[in-house]
């Protein structure tokens, strides 16, 4: 078998504007896990030696590089790990590829977010700790709050470069309009 | 408009699809009559009052929800997922 090398969507890529950091996030592995009907709590107990269960609805965890996120109904994201066999308790699919995954951090996030996203996104409305499906402009995405000013963002793969450029663009005009 | 996903909470409605009346949930037998059938396909109620649609929360957790509300005043009275209903 030749090596093949896996390649990231945007190669890396990091911008900052004003304080905000915009950058791509190695993400790893990938597995969707959608348990069958009645086996949720089972595959969280498989799930248990990765140091979380299976996440309920509208959260996600994290335990090192290790996360699961919730991203749908009855199914959840495990990145940046390996899936441990779940064969009769869930529909497992390698997502590895099909994602790019962006950190967004600093003080324009929240403001620059608010420009494509139609959610609440203030923090009594959408805390730290809390998972969302909610589409980035006409984009489909999962995004997580991992810090009062911190997000991380996972979208498909083949709009990573189109997703870029609306957060920069929103990013930059929100410096402009400031300065 | 916003409508409330029982999953991911109150959101806005372009992140949903719209299906149609809860009367797609409910398909006639395959051995009825042909009647029957055409009922389903094509023939709606139009209440001025409550009504119950189904939608589908496509840009969000991919659940389909059948949400009640009501016509005159406009209100969205609440919703359900149609996985539960089909569970009872």
């Amino acid at each position: 078998m030749p090596e093949l090398i896996a390649k990231t969507a945007l190669a890396g890529k990091k911008l900052v504007v004003s304080g905000t950091v915009l950058a791509e996030v190695d993400h790893g592995m990938v597995s969707s896990i959608a348990p069958y009907p009645g086996q949720e709590d089972v595959v969280g107990n498989a799930l248990k030696p990765l140091g979380f269960g299976f996440p309920a609805v509208n959260s996600f965890a994290m335990n090192g590089v290790a996360m699961i996120a919730w991203a749908g109904r009855e199914q959840a994201f495990l990145v940046g790990a390996d899936c441990p066999d779940l064969s009769g308790l869930a529909a497992v699919t390698d997502q590895s590829g099909g994602w790019v995954s962006l950190s967004l951090q600093g003080p324009l996030a929240v403001q620059a977010l608010a420009r494509y996203v139609p959610m609440d996104l203030r923090l009594v409305a959408f805390p730290v700790g809390m998972a969302a499906r909610t589409p980035l402009y006409h984009m489909s995405m999962v995004l997580l709050r991992v810090a009062e000013d911190g997000f991380r963002l996972m979208l498909f793969r083949s709009m990573a470069r189109t997703a870029w450029h609306e957060i920069e663009v929103a990013l930059k005009t929100l410096a402009a309009r400031a300065a | 408009m916003r409508i409330p996903c029982p999953l991911c909470g109150t959101r806005d409605r372009r992140e949903f699809y719209y299906y149609g009346s809860e009367d797609y949930l409910k398909r006639p037998s395959d051995q009825g009559m042909v009647e029957d059938l055409d009922n389903h396909l094509f023939l709606r109620d139009n209440p001025a009052g409550v009504m119950r649609d189904v939608w589908y929360h496509e840009a969000g957790c991919g659940a389909w929800m059948v949400v009640t509300r009501n016509t005159i005043s406009h209100e969205v009275l609440g919703s359900e997922l149609v996985a539960k209903q089909k569970e009872a």
